[in-house]
């Protein structure tokens, strides 16, 4: 029988999701030691006695994590415990040197929050409410690299070398409660939720958010029922999604694989499953049929963790806007076009344009500089745009000097070189280099007339009524002037002396 | 010299009429003479010790500042990691394996001046009560060297007993300071949980574990307690307070007016004749110098072992789930073609004894779901009823006394093949752990129908570890007075002796 089709799905079965994110911390340090956390040291070169759990060594909360922690949970509208402790969940498994990781279990530190999320559709845009069950604190785990063998996965490997730089670095894993009523949207609702809590993060400045390089990760639950049931069908567990638009597809293929079988009258195993970056299907992992005992109990070598609820206001007032609300007003305070809000949010330089605009800068002008210009030198440089040696209140003051006069766009994009190559601010690249407008209608004069009696043709053929011609007549003026004069009052002189209107 | 207490022989040492490196190899050359018939320890570093004790030497001819005990030779439990030196907390798991770093401990120890001479014998990862689980064979109590010393710190309480060390450290999760303390006629301190970092300690139970000192006297046992006890960062569960004033306390010894609680629970049925006869004397010479003995109802303390034998199982069979030959230590089974999971079971199987797997099945089993309330969760309520009846306890007396252990020292194999009976030998020490108070262990004398030492045990509420050592040390000076001459020197001599 061949795959259902997508429309075919949805007209048959109601999916309902559950989304586990796991996000690592960008702290200094480990989350129960002193090693450093960078990503892609020489491999076993940030471990100690602690993170590589040798016999007699002990770990101590990372107070920085547990305050990275608190300000997740504020902004997803969660309940911080008074009182919640660490637990140890065992398992065996080589990339684990303690073979428990220290996590939480029935006492997370955050719980009951929800997160708004915005999907367009063919109706317009529609809002969902995800409900987030629990925030906690936990450690990574080191990573293994299973070598020979023909999948790169343990089972078939020749030897596997193990890299305990990540072990210990502080995850916190965000766990929403089930998701039911997204319909033939929870595919797109999924991705909007991690889009959303990505941007709510990186705002908070609590964690890289790279799904790339693993310091935001996925895990996806996909279930069917049949419309109208109150019954929760058998989920899968996708893990390894590893970008947004992975998310979608990931979804999207396990509600077919799911309806195949159902429509089948098979059943849908209960089990782990990888994405497959390559053809967007899913490949059975682990079977969860029989559920792993984990045998958590509260961690003997940690104790309680204890947020004075004054801290936790004091955090609450710190929380900046919602990135998406935020979002929203910037869009309609500048009256910025659906397309150019799309191209300041992929370059990631809203805000940077904001904090421009706060300089007293023109919206559009501010967005103008920023997304052009400097974006493209930017990208010739192949660096973020901040990393640039420009700042807000440089390009701020390029606005000003434009809108005064005394500079033209054409002088400006030099001062804008001047700038990030070092030489100063605007003012100082300007007096340095000498850059002036030339507003002298006689100097301007005497250029035209230069350039008319060298082009004596062209000037002919404008003088005739042939006015695109001008273009080579002023462009040879303003090479003349040095770049420096209006090409407009260029244009204006020119076609007044030649005597065409 | 060997034979002086550890003060005596700070007080030579301060005096210049020894030196430490002297001092050593006294106590090195008398290691050699009878460790061969005692087996106290496991290794012992001579070469280390030496050059330690000259460096304090130096640092003492120099003029500088040490501490009260620079320059002492001390024996340490093979339970606390000492970098360089091998450390296997009696396990063949961690043969071989020599620690890159320092526990607290030691680095406090070292920063002192204390000399280290070696590692002592121990039930493996601590579980035990008489040296015999030791994967290295056990140790023999210096008193009859058929029988056992206790444990699980039984290489230290016989090292001290023996003179091998005039000081040494042990850890105590259950007794394991205190109960060989009574069997070999010493002093042994558990101090209150988490006066003392736990960090490099080999962990057998994390909420229960705690090290303390061995002396021949209570005032050593003092001078080494307020050395190596102390807030550390490293550990969080370490208490953030001052050390309570031992020596002071130690030195002052007076129970005058003071309330002394003797728990209904721990006496009369199921205690040897002679320890009970001692125990009762011990409370008469205590009254003689104007303590009020007073009785104390601990009802909980009935459920004590059961809820011990649940928890130190549940958190050791966690603790151990490192010991998996990925990483150090043993790794048995690597043959081409071995998976992971199969050379960590190889190694597991190989490395560990009977008892430490019978403790980590139990406990795997009491933290599984569906059992985990039942037998986890009762115990932690447990626990809890035993802290109440010490509040209890404790609003009526200064301090609690029983005796140390039920009997005098048993013979080797005696009881090793009946777990029940060995456990039973901490009926008295284990409610101390619960409740993470402090205890003490000091000698009250020989039973009569043995002639082996018995255990007089006193405990304080948390934080109050001064209050043992000034009812000890009370008590000592009487029982010295009417003994005439230290229990030890009634001890046979040892073949080898010089």
């Amino acid at each position: 029988m061949a795959l259902p089709t997508y429309d075919e799905v949805i007209a048959k079965w109601d999916p309902v999701l559950g989304l586990e994110v796991h996000v690592e911390l960008n702290t200094a340090s480990k989350m129960f030691c002193s090693c450093a956390t960078e990503f892609g040291g020489a491999p076993n070169t940030q471990t100690c006695p602690v993170c590589l759990a040798l016999p007699g060594a002990l770990p101590v909360v990372n107070e920085k994590a547990i305050e990275s922690t608190i300000l997740i949970g504020l902004a997803l509208n969660c309940k911080i415990a008074p009182y919640s402790r660490f637990a140890r969940k065992n398992y065996f498994y080589p990339d684990m040197p303690k073979n428990f990781q220290i996590s939480q279990f029935d006492e997370p530190i955050c719980f009951d929050g929800y997160v708004d999320v915005e999907i367009d559709t063919e109706e317009g845009p529609k809002q969902f409410r995800i409900e987030v069950e629990r925030v906690h604190m936990e450690e990574d785990t080191g990573k293994s690299l299973h070598v020979g063998g023909a999948t790169g996965r343990i089972h078939g490997a020749d030897y596997s070398l193990l890299d305990y730089n990540r072990a210990g670095i502080p995850l916190v894993e965000i766990v929403t409660k089930i998701v039911p009523g997204t319909g033939k949207y929870a595919p797109e609702v999924a991705k909007a939720y991690v889009a959303e809590l990505r941007d709510i993060l990186r705002g908070l400045k609590v964690s890289d958010v790279k799904m790339e390089q693993g310091s935001l990760r996925c895990d996806a639950n996909v279930s069917l029922k049949p419309i109208g049931s109150d019954v929760l069908g058998t989920r899968s567990e996708t893990k390894n999604v590893n970008s947004l638009r992975s998310v979608e597809r990931a979804i999207r293929g396990e509600m077919i694989r799911h309806a195949e079988l159902l429509n089948d009258g098979k059943k849908v195993k209960q089990e782990t499953r990888h994405f497959q970056e390559d053809t967007g299907l899913t490949r059975s992992g682990r079977s969860k049929e029989q559920a792993e005992d984990y045998r958590y109990f509260p961690d003997p070598d940690l104790v309680p963790v204890t947020p004075a609820a004054s801290w936790i206001e004091e955090l609450r007032g710190t929380l900046p806007e919602r990135p998406s609300l935020r979002r929203k007003r910037i869009k309609e305070e500048w009256n910025v076009p659906d397309k150019e809000m799309e191209a300041m949010i992929n370059a990631d330089v809203l805000d940077i344009v904001e904090a421009t605009v706060l300089l007293g800068a023109d919206p559009t002008k501010a967005r103008t500089w920023w997304l052009g210009e400097i974006s493209r030198i930017a990208n010739d440089q192949n660096i973020a745009v901040a990393e640039l040696a420009i700042t807000p209140a440089d390009v701020a003051e390029l606005v000003a000097l434009v809108a005064k006069g005394e500079l033209t766009d054409k002088l400006a994009r030099q001062v804008v070189e001047g700038v990030i190559a070092g030489e100063g601010k605007p003012s100082d690249v300007v007096a340095k280099r000498g850059i002036k407008v030339v507003n002298d209608d006689g100097a301007l004069m005497a250029a035209i007339e230069k350039v008319c009696a060298e082009q004596a043709e062209t000037a002919e053929k404008v003088r005739g009524g042939h006015l695109p011609a001008a273009g080579a007549l002023i462009g040879a003026v303003m090479k003349e002037t040095k770049g420096q004069a209006d090409a407009a009052r260029v244009r204006e002189l020119l076609l007044g002396h030649l005597g065409v209107q | 010299m060997i034979r002086s207490t550890a003060a005596q022989m700070a007080d030579a040492l301060a005096k210049g009429e020894t030196t430490s490196v002297e001092l050593t190899q006294a106590h090195l050359d008398r290691i050699a003479a009878v460790d061969g018939q005692v087996k106290a320890f496991l290794h012992v570093d001579s070469a280390g010790a030496l050059a330690q004790a000259k460096d304090v030497d130096a640092r003492r001819a120099k003029g500088e500042k040490l501490s009260p005990i620079a320059g002492i030779p001390l024996a340490l439990k093979d339970v606390l990691a000492q970098k360089g030196v091998p450390t296997t907390a009696g396990s063949k798991i961690l043969q071989g394996w020599l620690p890159p770093y320092d526990s607290t401990v030691v680095s406090t120890l070292k920063a002192a001046g204390v000399v280290i001479m070696g590692k002592t014998n121990m039930d493996e990862f601590a579980m035990g009560s008489s040296t015999e689980n030791s994967g290295y064979g056990p140790t023999f109590n210096p008193w009859d060297l058929t029988r056992t010393p206790g444990g699980s710190s039984g290489g230290s309480a016989a090292a001290v007993s023996a003179f091998e060390a005039p000081l040494a450290i042990g850890s105590d999760t259950g007794g394991s300071i205190r109960q060989p303390a009574a069997l070999t006629g010493i002093v042994g301190v558990r101090p209150t949980y988490g006066a003392v970092s736990r960090f490099g300690l080999i962990a057998y139970s994390s909420s229960l574990d705690q090290a303390g000192p061995f002396g021949r006297t209570v005032l050593d046992t003092a001078l080494l307690h307020e050395v190596m006890a102390g807030h550390d960062v490293k550990d969080a569960t370490s208490i953030n307070a001052p050390v309570p004033a031992v020596v002071a306390a130690a030195k002052s010894g007076d129970v005058k007016g003071m309330k002394i609680g003797v728990i209904k629970q721990l006496q009369g049925e199921g205690y040897q004749k002679g320890v009970q006869t001692r125990f009762d004397e011990s409370l008469q010479v205590l009254a003689s110098l104007g303590a009020e003995i007073v009785e104390v109802d601990c009802p909980s303390f009935e459920y004590a072992l059961a809820a011990y034998y649940l928890i130190a199982p549940s958190e050791c069979s966690s603790n151990l789930a490192r010991f998996d030959a990925m990483r150090y230590g043993l790794r048995t089974g690597d043959v081409d073609g071995a998976s992971a999971e199969a050379v960590m079971s190889a190694t597991r199987d190989a490395g560990f004894g009977r008892e430490v797997k019978r403790r980590i099945i139990l406990g795997t089993y009491a933290l599984s779901s569906g059992y985990y309330d039942a037998y986890y969760g009762s115990a932690q309520k447990i626990r809890t009823l035993i802290i109440q009846d010490y509040a209890k306890a404790f609003t009526k007396a200064d301090v609690l006394v029983s005796p140390t252990a039920p009997t005098t020292a048993y013979k080797i194999g005696e009881k090793v093949d009946d777990p029940m009976a060995m456990y039973l030998g901490d009926v008295a020490t284990i409610p101390v752990n619960l409740a993470g108070i402090c205890g003490m262990s000091l000698p009250a004398g020989l039973a009569d129908e043995d002639n082996l030492p018995v255990g007089f045990q006193i405990m304080a509420p948390a934080m109050q570890d001064q209050r043992l050592y000034q009812v000890g040390a009370a008590l000592e000076a009487a029982l010295l007075t009417k003994w005439g001459a230290p229990i030890l020197s009634k001890a046979p001599e040892l073949k080898g002796a010089k």
